[in-house]
């Protein structure tokens, strides 16, 4: 499978999308210019990564902003790893957060609320 | 223009500038609302509020209020005196600070057709208490189609979680097809 990784600007995140190594990240910030654009290609892949999947998928969300446009989007893709999970296979998100930012913590639990997939909340400092 | 006319409109620069010092604006802008106008005012405002050492609860505040504010126009916002889609996407944006609070202002032309619609969104979100809008924003996430155009009146709920204010608007009428369209949002300085 290809490996999809795109550096992140100050307005699309940092994005690895890498089955052999079992790297699959988003991170940073996110308001695209054209959002659908931005995350298509992602969404993509994560259809023809569910037909072949490693055993054990680890999502890691580490934003620091996203605009609601992104937000919409962001949940098309946790619910492409619910869609992974429903089918049997094990997945779990990592969640981080920036310590001090209760409204990025806040989001992650919206969308665990929203989603059925196993949810790790993980605050961290920036130095 | 002639002397007379070059001298009005010297003294209006400076009724303007006092204007805007009165009304404590730090930003105004007037036209098209594109992304990379969005990301100048962003880091712009970005700056200067970490120069003043603003806490960084009220920078990420100011800064979605103006992303979401900012999208709005751009994406929504009629054209004015003329059917010419060029004009669409165009309106009025201005930041201010006061020694409390910042004062994030859009206002763009609306059709008349819209409005009633519109209200009704605004109104929706004016009736909710904070756990009504964080269930708002997940039913919409969730079900809300996001349109061509992007949105599904996110933004809105988003600003008035972000703010813990109501949303404040008004129509004001231009001519017979439309009306400007003014929102003011409030972001406090302290905690």
């Amino acid at each position: 499978m290809e490996t999809i990784k795109i550096m992140g600007t100050d307005d699309t995140p940092t994005v690895i999308l890498d089955a052999q190594n079992e790297i699959f990240e988003i991170s940073g910030r996110s308001l695209p210019e054209d959002v659908t654009a931005f995350y298509d290609p992602i969404l993509q892949w994560l259809d023809d990564y569910s037909a072949s999947p490693k055993p054990k998928t680890i999502f890691t969300f580490k934003l620091v902003y996203f605009n609601t446009a992104s937000s919409k989007l962001l949940l098309d893709i946790l619910m492409k790893l619910e869609q992974l999970k429903e089918s049997g296979h094990d997945v779990l998100v990592r969640w981080y957060y920036p310590e001090d930012d209760e409204d990025m913590q806040e989001a992650g639990e919206e969308y665990a609320d929203i989603v059925d997939v196993p949810f790790e909340q993980i605050g961290y400092t920036l130095s | 223009m002639d002397r007379k006319n070059i001298k009005g409109f010297l003294e209006f620069v400076y009724d303007f500038y006092k204007s805007m010092k009165a009304h404590e604006i730090t930003l105004v802008y007037e036209g098209e609302i594109t992304h990379q106008i969005t990301k100048a005012f962003t880091s712009l405002t970005e700056s200067n509020m970490a120069k003043e050492e603003e806490s960084n609860s009220v920078q990420k505040k100011v800064f979605h209020v103006m992303v979401e504010c900012l999208q709005n126009i751009s994406k929504h916002a009629d054209s004015f005196g003329s059917d010419d889609f060029l004009f669409a996407g165009r309106g009025i944006f201005m930041v201010s600070k006061g020694d409390s609070e910042y004062h994030v202002t859009t206002g763009n032309v609306i059709e008349n057709s819209k409005i009633e619609e519109l209200s009704k969104i605004l109104d929706h979100i004016n009736s909710l208490d904070k756990e009504g809008l964080k269930q708002l924003y997940k039913t919409q996430m969730r079900e809300g189609r996001l349109s061509e155009k992007g949105g599904a009146g996110l933004g809105f709920i988003d600003i008035a979680r972000k703010t813990g204010r109501k949303l404040e608007y008004h129509f004001l009428p231009i001519d017979e097809e439309t009306h400007f369209f003014v929102l003011t949002s409030t972001i406090s300085r302290s905690e």
